[in-house]
């Protein structure tokens, strides 16, 4: 018989907040998942919602790709507001 | 990859872990750093299972209901630890039956302090208050540590551990404060428990192997001497507070160093634990691997229904 399959777990600490990944563990089904996360991430009121996601649905990237995705963001100093040279008397912009 | 660029990769890497930079599941690492830590942090998941059994051993038995609940919830976080552990350990690609299987055939160790029985409740004490002590000791620097989801791993373990120690120096001390028996039985357990706790924190500085690469990795901050006269020099105060006795002759303060003086360790008796010569090694082993297969048909069955759910669906998808 196949070895129960591994489960990626996100929680949500409270409402306002988004939900963040925690950890991941074993289990037969997304029914069992949820049980299984609530019992091993949860025991101190750490969160009021979980996601549970098959780790082998998850497709990420590379990171040898990493250069090509993100480094083109890092030379376009013009999208953040401090690029803006703006007279010192315009207080709140 | 030539030889070449693979030094050119480890020259980047070593850099990277020395500008305090994390390193991810999916990032480059040298083979030596995978397996050296699939290692240690599966080490440490086995630690935390086989720690449950010496425990486990008194939850019902606990003397009162307060009591009860506490041990149970410390049991069952070291089972939480255990898995938070082994989910970090299989992001460096080895599977959890292949860690089980590591434990259950001996080729893998576990910290060889739950390799002692517990034979009295004054024992849920001293483990509460000396192993888990020590065990903090050597987790928290852990949390800085350069393999990300160890280090996050570390950072959940240790906000649980502090209750577990609270919650065993407080039976050490209601057992000090009672009759003269339960007394006695706190000095006893405290007998028996604090060498092995000082063995806890490793070998000698001189007899470990690992120390120096373990160090650049920062699977280590401070030598195992360190650490250990760290736990000394905080612990015996606490023995004191409590009207028990550190059984340890040749301790002493220290005016110049300002730290205690304590006695040699019997690491002979260390080594033949390790062996698996301790009182309990067999015990611990044929515990876990009974568990794991008296529980096969559960997983077998549990599995069996989720195909079979997920067939239904797919049936009435049609
Ligand atoms: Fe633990
Ligand atoms: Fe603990």
């Amino acid at each position: 018989m196949k070895n129960w399959p591994l489960w990626e777990v996100f929680i949500r600490s409270k409402n306002g907040l988004e939900h963040r990944h925690c950890g991941s563990l074993h289990a037969s089904d997304a029914t069992m998942a949820l049980e299984n996360a609530r019992d091993v991430y949860t025991r101190r009121n750490e969160g009021v919602s979980i996601w549970v996601v098959p780790s082998a649905q998850i497709t990420a990237s590379d990171p040898d790709d990493s250069s090509e995705l993100f480094e083109p963001a890092k030379d376009k100093a013009y999208r953040h507001p401090t690029f803006y040279e703006l007279p010192e008397e315009l207080k709140h912009m | 990859m030539s030889e070449q660029e693979i030094k050119n990769l480890e020259a980047i890497f070593d850099l990277r872990i020395a500008n305090d930079e994390k390193i991810e599941p999916k990032d480059w690492m040298p083979e030596k750093y995978r397996q050296t830590h699939i290692r240690q942090i599966s080490q440490h998941a086995h630690s935390e299972i086989v720690g449950m059994l010496p425990e486990g051993n008194w939850i019902t038995r606990a003397p009162s209901l307060r009591r009860k609940v506490a041990l149970l919830a410390k049991v069952q976080d070291e089972a939480g630890h255990g898995l938070y552990l082994y989910s970090a350990c299989e992001t460096l690609g080895v599977s959890r039956e292949d860690l089980y299987e590591q434990l259950h055939s001996g080729a893998a160790k576990y910290s060889s302090i739950f390799n002692y029985p517990t034979i009295t409740w004054a024992d849920m004490g001293a483990i509460g208050w000396l192993v888990d002590g020590a065990a903090i000791i050597n987790q928290v620097p852990l949390t800085a540590t350069s393999y990300g989801p160890y280090a996050r791993a570390m950072v959940r373990v240790c906000k649980e551990e502090s209750f577990h120690q609270r919650q065993g120096f407080e039976i050490m001390m209601t057992l000090a404060n009672g009759t003269p028996e339960q007394k006695e039985m706190a000095q006893d357990a405290l007998n028996r428990w604090w060498w092995p706790s000082l063995m806890m924190l490793g070998p000698t500085d001189a007899a470990s192997v690992h120390t120096e690469q373990s160090m650049k990795w920062k699977l280590k901050r401070k030598t195992n001497d360190e650490l250990r006269q760290q736990f000394v020099d905080q612990t015996v105060p606490q023995a004191e507070l409590i009207g028990l006795t550190i059984p340890d002759p040749n301790l002493k303060w220290n005016e110049e160093t300002k730290r205690y003086d304590f006695g040699e360790l019997d690491w002979e008796e260390f080594w033949q634990v390790v062996k698996g010569h301790g009182p309990c090694n067999k015990k611990r082993i044929s515990d876990r691997v009974n568990a794991w297969e008296n529980g096969k048909w559960v997983r077998d069955a549990a599995m069996a229904y989720a195909e079979k759910q997920e067939a239904k669906k797919l049936e009435q998808a049609i």
